[in-house]
């Protein structure tokens, strides 16, 4: 592995199969009587948290934590940053502190290249703006290969706000170097234009895209991004893109319904289809802190190239 | 050593094994990987045919009781090694799955590794193991013991004592793994 994890982009297929394969070990510690292994012990790791997050902080946290590491804290909210200290001034100092490892989540797009620069630290992408957000889909990829034994020659549909997540591309990303058929679909005003450069298969007919899939995966329609009228209202969105047990019944009978969280419950997803039998939402969260204990254990230690 | 020698030697730890714990009642095999964990099944089989062709050892479960079989589980040690994270560069050892399918409290655990040397496994097995409850006892079964320690470990069943230097490597290679059963020093 490089020193940083900062996209999915910069890791090979072996290296995305190895961090699954740690997960699947980091996952048996999770099922203790005593839920931490002394392996980062000594080692301070610094989560910067510069956009709201309640799933991947705290996912974050408790794998550090089983993992034995000092873990600290900064949301922006209480921070010097509201008193107009910059990204990298905030980094630097931090870095003075000398931390062994920064999880960052940023709104802008590069934020973690940028630290990556910049730092000594091992610098963790937990999402930066519109870019990447790698270790969601290894957590992603974690669960589906759970359920289907592969991800090679799955057929896996990807739902919603196309143009503004970060999900979506780590995800295209990886399903595409580990040989997925990966279509997407989503309203014209909220399709990035090129996406098919990527390998996808684009279809504005959710209908189409839904049929015979292995795994169908919803993403958010993210308001806080949206300047702009991409959307004539949620209720429409929902009639027209929303996923439904109707829609679901298009799939393979033995269909699983993911969503990276946090939900609209009537704007990308029924709340029947959310909390049905196909769905493995909750098993993504749980999945999530054993894939995250890999990371931090696999970039922990030496890198090949420095 | 040659595979019938290895076979030799582990029917003859397993008999070691009932003697000293007068049966098996309370016993539980933990193998440490990657090698200890065929071993711990090996001995595990060898046990179950030793009380299945003499039920007199089989003191734990009481005359004409059928014979029982040990529980057997597999303990990875990479989290709790001491010389992680020591070298600047080079990648992370593998970590593989920890499987302990029951509970370890008030057992008597028999740890499996296939060669004892510097006893910094042993140490790491022995923290992980703690870590899943408390034991009644813990007692260590290696197939090599070629010396060399660099912290109070000892053994209680040694399939072979094998005088090395440092400078050599010992390779055990066992069918489930490896393909073929052997045992043979490498001059490096």
């Amino acid at each position: 592995m490089k020193k940083d994890l900062l996209g999915i982009d910069d890791l090979t297929r072996d290296e995305i199969y190895l961090v699954l394969d740690t997960a699947e070990a980091m996952r048996e510690i999770g099922q203790r009587p005593i839920k931490k292994v002394p392996t980062l012990r000594g080692k301070t790791i610094v989560n910067l948290f510069y956009e709201p997050s309640t799933r991947t902080r705290t996912s974050f946290e408790i794998a550090e934590k089983r993992l034995s590491a000092d873990t600290l804290n900064i949301a922006v909210a209480t921070s010097s940053v509201l008193k107009g200290e910059t990204l990298a001034d905030t980094a630097m100092n931090i870095e003075a502190m000398a931390p062994d490892m920064i999880v960052l989540r940023h709104a802008s797009s590069g934020a973690g290249h940028l630290l990556s620069r910049i730092c000594r630290s091992r610098i963790i992408n937990a999402g930066d703006g519109m870019h990447e957000h790698p270790t969601q889909a290894l957590l992603d990829a974690f669960t589906i290969r759970e359920h289907k034994q592969r991800i090679d020659g799955l057929k896996v549909t990807i739902v919603g706000d196309l143009m503004h997540s970060r999900v979506l591309r780590s995800n295209v990303l990886l399903l595409t170097k580990l040989g997925a058929d990966v279509w997407v679909s989503g309203p014209p005003t909220l399709m990035p234009t090129g996406i098919e450069r990527l390998g996808v298969r684009v279809s504005p007919d959710i209908d189409e895209a839904v049929t015979g899939a292995d795994v169908i995966m919803m993403l958010r329609i993210q308001q806080e991004r949206m300047h702009g009228a991409f959307i004539p209202s949620l209720r429409e969105y929902f009639n027209i893109f929303g996923m439904t047990k109707a829609r679901v019944a298009r799939a393979k009978p033995d269909v699983i319904i993911m969503h990276p969280g946090p939900m609209n419950r009537g704007v990308e997803i029924a709340s029947d289809v959310a909390d049905g039998p196909y769905s493995v939402i909750l098993e993504q969260v749980a999945n999530g802190v054993a894939v995250r204990m890999a990371v931090l254990y696999l970039l922990a230690g030496g890198a090949d190239v420095d | 050593m040659d595979a019938d020698r290895i076979g030799r030697t582990l029917a003859r730890i397993a008999h070691e094994i009932l003697e000293r714990n007068r049966g098996v009642e309370d016993l539980a095999l933990v193998g440490i990987r990657t090698r200890g964990v065929p071993l711990a099944r090996r001995l595990a089989k060898a046990i179950r045919e030793i009380q299945h062709h003499d039920p007199s050892t089989n003191l734990g479960v009481g005359p004409g009781s059928p014979a029982v079989d040990i529980p057997t589980g597999a303990l990875d040690i990479t989290l709790y090694r001491d010389d992680l994270m020591r070298t600047a560069v080079g990648a992370q050892p593998i970590i593989r799955r920890t499987e302990i399918p029951f509970s370890i409290d008030d057992k008597r655990i028999l740890l499996v590794d296939d060669v004892l040397y510097t006893g910094r496994t042993i140490r790491a097995a022995l923290d992980a193991l703690i870590e899943f409850g408390r034991p009644k006892a813990i007692q260590l079964i290696v197939l090599v013991d070629r010396g060399h320690r660099e912290l109070p470990i000892k053994a209680d069943y040694v399939g072979k004592n094998l005088p090395t230097s440092v400078s050599q490597s010992v390779q055990v290679h066992l069918t489930e793994v490896d393909g073929r059963d052997e045992v043979e020093i490498l001059d490096s």
